[in-house]
């Protein structure tokens, strides 16, 4: 049986029909003319290409370098990220968590798999899967260690689970020995699990 | 609905599995399905609510074996064909016997993801609660769509953010309005809602008519 050959490991590899499925459905809509084949294109360039991580470490680097935009970001993360020229699907509504010597933030959707777009582009596998979205509540240090985060006893973890169209971005602590980087070489620092808060990045070797 | 995908504080699902530097898209399918369903849901037929509770609704040992994408498209198929933009006879032959002017022309993507949905709406009740009030998450089993998970229906938890008025979520995936209240950030210990060494906490976003005073 062809079931058997599938790699089911990570949830992702697909029934060898699915893609003819869906292509068979994008014929139709396209002739049809209910989506534009162009569009979808530029749907896909968007989330592949413009909207993704690097736009959240702007915004954590420009936290580091301002404290007057910190401020801002922890007031009101909505405003404060437009500043930056990011927001709309999927960001319409933000709050920005951040991450001290005190407190670890975790980002979930137990529900199903709201996440900050604007900022961080689509999620990865495991964030919608069901293992991240079924342990993040109850055991966050152990899902923590998965991802070799091990946080001290006395650290506290804030777990966000998304069950509104509020949506959550990490900021993470400013790693050691980065005092002397500008704002665009701290941002080629931030990882993408730092600011769901699956990271913590490490010191920087200068 | 107390479905397979409220699954906060199961257990038995495995090891996460990490990707560090993972494709946007594991297979180009995956990347069409997602512009699909953005560019459909460009005709305003439905709702972001509708269409999660939509995906509630899929059998449990679907939800849970299918491919995330899969999940998402075969919500679609059967999206299209509710809102009466293909009908069943063109589904099967893959013939359409009409054609339409698409919602969304590739001119208005950029345009159209940077205006987003935004949820929030003006509501003149003043709230019921502030800041740093002890509430409780109502006990209820609706059969509908609803976001308060499970785990902290009967918990005590205390009031942190007004997020101020919000679509909500219960009424709107039915397409009975959008029915805004008053959105709440709650927090609640690990204590509350796990027992006897559970530490840390967790916090939800939970619309006013989910709590009542504790």
């Amino acid at each position: 049986m062809s079931d058997h050959h599938h790699d089911h490991d990570h949830g992702q590899a697909p029934p060898s029909d699915i893609a003819l499925r869906v292509k068979a459905l994008e014929t139709l809509l396209v002739e049809k003319g209910v989506v534009d084949a162009a569009a979808l294109d530029a749907i896909i360039e968007t989330y592949e290409h413009k909207v993704g991580p690097r736009n959240g470490a702007k915004v954590v680097a420009r936290a580091w370098t301002d404290p007057a935009f910190r401020t801002r970001l922890l007031a009101d993360a909505t405003a404060a990220i437009a500043e930056l020229g990011f927001g709309g699907r999927q960001g319409e509504h933000m709050v920005a968590v951040e991450n001290t010597p005190a407190v670890h933030n975790l980002v979930v959707c137990t529900l199903c798999s709201c996440y900050p777009w604007s900022v961080l582009g689509l999620p990865p596998a495991w964030y919608k899967a069901a293992p991240y979205r079924a342990r993040s509540v109850i055991e966050p240090r152990a899902v923590l260690a998965e991802f070799d985060v091990i946080l001290a006893s006395e650290v506290e973890v804030r777990v966000w689970d998304s069950t509104a169209e509020i949506r959550y971005l990490v900021i993470p602590q400013r790693p050691a020995g980065s005092e002397r980087l500008d704002e665009a070489a701290l941002a080629a620092l931030v990882t993408r699990d730092s600011m769901i808060g699956t990271a913590v990045l490490p010191p920087v070797q200068l | 609905m107390n479905g397979i995908h409220d699954m906060g504080g199961m257990h038995g699902f495995g090891p996460i599995r990490p990707e560090r530097d993972p494709p946007v898209f594991h297979a180009r399918w995956e990347a069409r399905v997602l512009a699909l369903t953005l560019a459909v849901g460009a005709w305003g037929r439905s709702n972001i609510d509708a269409g999660r509770h939509a995906r509630e609704l899929q059998p449990p040992d679907k939800y849970l074996a299918w491919p995330y994408y899969q999940s998402w498209f075969e919500r679609l198929v059967g999206q299209v064909v509710e809102q009466g933009l293909v009908t069943e006879t063109e589904l099967a032959s893959g013939q359409p016997e009409t054609t339409l002017n698409p919602a969304l022309p590739a001119d208005r993507v950029a345009a159209v993801l940077e205006a987003g949905g935004p949820s929030a709406r003006p509501i003149s009740e003043a709230p019921r609660f502030g800041i740093g009030d002890r509430v409780r998450a109502q006990t209820i089993n609706p059969p509908g769509h609803t976001r308060l998970p499970r785990y902290v229906r009967g918990r005590v938890g205390i009031i942190e953010r007004d997020h101020g008025g919000q679509v909500l979520p219960d009424t709107n995936a039915h397409f009975r309005g959008e029915c805004p209240q008053r959105l709440y950030g709650v927090r609640f210990t690990g204590h509350e809602l796990w027992g006897e060494g559970a530490r840390d906490s967790v916090h939800l976003d939970l619309w006013e008519g989910y709590l009542e005073p504790a």
